[in-house]
C-alpha cells in the first residue's frame, strides 16, 4: 500500500481535511459564507449539522434594519444578484442565536459599522471564535465597500478591532476595485489574522418588460457561478501578496470548484448561494474532496497553493 | 429566475377585504405553493397561488395596498411557484381554513375531489361577508362554517368545529395563532400546515423566513405537524430585521 493512502487509512478519513484556521481548530476547511442562512441560531446550527467546518454569522450592526425593499434577491442567467442592504436584528440581540451552533463549530460574527468606532464596539461586546470584518457588502450606502475601497480606513478599523478583541480577526474584500491587494495589504497591516475575498461583484438587472430596475436597491451584488473565476483570480493575488491566510468565496458549489480555490491559494473556503439548492453541499463537497485527496494521492497541504508552483 | 410579466385580466372582490387577482399566464404548480408578487417601484410580497393563474391577497399593508390600487390590464411581476406543496394522503381529509388561508386550500379541495377522496372543509372568518371560496368548497365537499360574530355558522372560532372523526390529512392555513389551535388538538402525524413567514429571497438562501432551521420560503411553506410540534411555531415569528416577535 502506499504510504500517504497508508496514512489516510479508513478510520482516519475524516481527519483529511482538518486543519488550524487562525488559530482555530476546523475539522474542515468549509465554511458558510456571510449573509446565507444565518440570522438564526437555528438555521446556523442546521449548516453545522450539515457537515460545515465553520458558520458565519449574518452581518451585524449597531442597531436592527429590516434591509432594503424586495426584490432583494433574483436569480440571473449565469449567478443570483441581490441587494438585501445588510437586514440584521443587531449584535445587541444575538449573542444567544450565536450560542446555539457554537456548541458544534466555530463560530465567526461578521460585523459591520459607518465608522471605527462602530465596528470595535461590537468586537468588544460579542463573544465569537472570530470576527469577520464587513467592508465590502457593494449596496449599503455608507457602509460596506464605501469603507472598503479606502486602504486607510481599512486599516485603522482593522487596528480598532484588533484593539477591541482577543479573536482573530478576519477582513472581507470587496473585488471592486482596481487593485485587491492593495486594500489586503491595508488588511493586513491593520492587524487582520486574514483575509476573506471576494464579496459580491457589482451588478444590475432591468425588467424589459417596463424597463424597471429588478431589485428594490435598483443594483446590486452578483454571487454564484459567474463570479468565481474573479474570485480566483482575487486569491491567486492575494496569496502572493500577503503573509496571512487567504480565505476563498465566490461561486462555490461543488468539491472541484474548493479544489480550485486552494489551489489558488485558498486556506478556507466558503460557501454562500449554492445552500438554496443544496442544504447538504458542505457534506457534499467534503466527500467529494476526500475522494479526491484519496485518489491523487495528496493531502490539503501538497495542493494549497499548488497553482504558484508550477 | 427573473420575475416573469403577467398582466391581470380580472379582479374579484371575494370580500370587502379580499380580492383575487387573474393572470394572462398559468403556473403548473402544486396546491400550497406561492408565488413573490412583484408591484413594481413598490415591494415583491410572498402570496399563495389560489388558482394557476390566480392569487387571492388581503390588504393589510402598504405593499397589499399598492397592489390593490392595480386595475385589469395592468401588470406586474411574478417569480415562482416556490417552496413545497401539500402532499395529498389518504381517502378521506379535512381542511382547515381560517380567514384568506382559504387561498392555498382551495385548489386543494378541487385537486382532491377530482382524486375521488371525501373533502371536508371548516371555514373560518371574522364575519359572514370575510368568507371565501365558500362555494369552491362547497362544490368539493361538505363545508361547515364558523365566524367570530355568528353572523354565519356556528358563533366561534373554525377550531371549534373540528370533530373526532379519523380524518386521513388534516390540512390547515389560516392565522398562526389558530392553526396552533389545530395542531394542539389533531394528531401531528397525520396533519399540515401551510405557514407565513416573512420572506426575502424566496430561493432557501438568505434565511429570512427561517423558523429555527426550517426555510419557509424552501423547506415549506406547507409542514407537517410533527415537524412543527418540535419548532418555534406558534411561539415566535422573526421580522424583517430578523428579530424575534412573539405571536399573539
Amino acid at each position: 500500500m502506499n504510504t500517504k493512502k497508508a496514512k489516510y487509512g479508513l478510520n482516519s478519513v475524516s481527519l483529511m481535511l482538518s486543519l488550524t484556521l487562525t488559530g482555530m481548530e476546523l475539522k474542515n476547511p468549509l465554511i458558510l459564507a456571510a449573509g446565507v442562512m444565518g440570522t438564526t441560531g437555528g438555521s446556523l446550527k442546521r449548516i453545522a449539522d450539515n457537515g460545515a467546518g465553520a458558520v458565519v454569522t449574518k452581518s451585524l450592526g449597531i442597531e436592527p434594519s429590516g434591509g432594503h425593499s424586495n426584490p432583494s434577491m433574483v436569480e440571473v442567467d449565469c449567478g443570483y444578484l441581490n441587494a438585501m442592504g445588510l437586514p440584521n436584528p443587531s449584535y445587541k440581540n444575538f449573542q444567544q442565536e450565536i450560542d446555539i451552533p457554537r456548541a458544534q463549530v466555530p463560530v465567526i460574527a461578521s460585523i459591520f459599522g459607518g465608522c471605527a468606532l462602530d465596528f470595535s464596539e461590537i468586537a468588544g461586546i460579542l463573544d465569537v471564535d472570530a470576527f469577520e470584518l464587513n467592508v465590502s457588502c457593494p449596496h449599503a450606502h455608507g457602509y460596506g465597500a464605501y469603507i472598503g475601497t479606502d486602504p486607510d480606513l481599512v486599516e485603522d478599523i482593522t487596528k480598532a478591532v484588533k484593539a477591541a478583541t482577543d479573536a482573530p480577526v478576519w477582513v472581507k474584500l470587496t473585488p471592486n476595485v482596481t487593485d485587491i491587494t492593495r486594500i489586503g495589504l491595508a488588511a493586513q497591516r491593520g492587524g487582520a489574522d486574514a483575509v476573506v475575498a471576494i464579496n459580491t461583484v457589482r451588478g444590475m438587472a432591468i425588467d424589459i418588460d417596463s424597463g424597471y430596475p429588478v431589485l428594490g436597491n435598483r443594483f446590486g451584488g452578483l454571487s454564484g457561478r459567474a463570479i468565481k473565476p474573479v474570485a480566483i483570480k482575487c486569491v491567486y493575488d492575494l496569496y502572493d501578496a500577503l503573509k496571512i491566510p487567504v480565505i476563498g468565496v465566490g461561486g462555490i458549489s461543488d468539491w472541484k470548484d474548493a479544489i480550485e480555490f486552494i489551489m489558488a491559494g485558498a486556506r478556507g473556503i466558503e460557501v454562500g448561494s449554492a445552500v438554496g439548492n443544496n442544504i447538504n453541499v458542505f457534506k457534499d463537497i467534503s466527500l467529494g474532496m476526500e475522494a479526491f485527496l484519496v485518489e491523487k494521492e495528496w493531502t490539503l497541504d501538497d495542493i494549497y497553493g499548488m497553482a504558484h508552483k508550477l | 429566475m427573473k420575475p416573469v410579466n403577467v398582466v391581470i385580466t380580472k379582479i374579484v372582490e371575494e370580500t370587502p377585504s379580499i380580492r383575487t387577482f387573474f393572470f394572462n399566464l398559468s403556473f403548473e404548480s402544486e396546491p400550497g405553493q406561492f408565488v413573490m408578487a412583484w408591484i413594481r417601484g413598490v415591494d415583491e410580497i410572498p402570496m399563495a397561488l389560489s388558482r394557476d393563474n390566480a392569487i387571492t391577497v388581503q390588504k393589510v399593508g402598504p405593499a397589499t395596498t399598492s397592489l390593490f390600487k392595480l386595475r385589469e390590464g395592468d401588470s406586474m411581476g411574478i417569480r415562482g411557484p416556490f417552496g413545497n406543496g401539500f402532499r395529498i394522503k389518504g381517502n378521506n381529509i379535512l381542511l382547515v381554513a381560517g380567514g384568506v388561508g382559504a387561498a392555498p386550500l382551495s385548489p386543494l379541495a378541487e385537486k382532491a375531489r377530482l382524486q375521488g377522496l371525501k373533502v371536508t372543509t371548516l371555514l373560518g372568518a371574522k364575519t359572514k361577508e370575510e368568507l371565501v371560496f365558500r362555494e369552491r368548497f362547497e362544490a368539493a365537499g361538505k363545508v361547515m362554517v364558523a365566524t367570530d360574530d355568528g353572523t354565519a355558522g356556528k358563533h366561534g372560532y373554525v377550531t371549534q368545529l373540528i370533530d373526532g372523526e379519523d380524518y386521513g390529512q388534516i390540512y390547515c392555513c389560516g392565522p398562526e395563532i389558530m392553526m396552533k389551535k389545530v395542531l394542539d388538538t389533531v394528531r401531528p402525524e397525520k396533519s399540515q400546515f401551510s405557514l407565513h413567514r416573512y420572506i426575502k429571497c424566496g430561493i432557501g438562501i438568505c434565511g429570512a423566513c427561517c423558523m429555527d432551521g426550517l426555510r419557509v420560503c424552501k423547506d415549506g411553506p406547507v409542514f407537517t405537524g410533527e415537524i412543527l410540534k418540535r419548532s418555534e411555531f406558534g411561539l415566535y415569528r422573526r421580522n424583517e430585521c430578523g428579530e424575534k416577535v412573539k405571536i399573539q
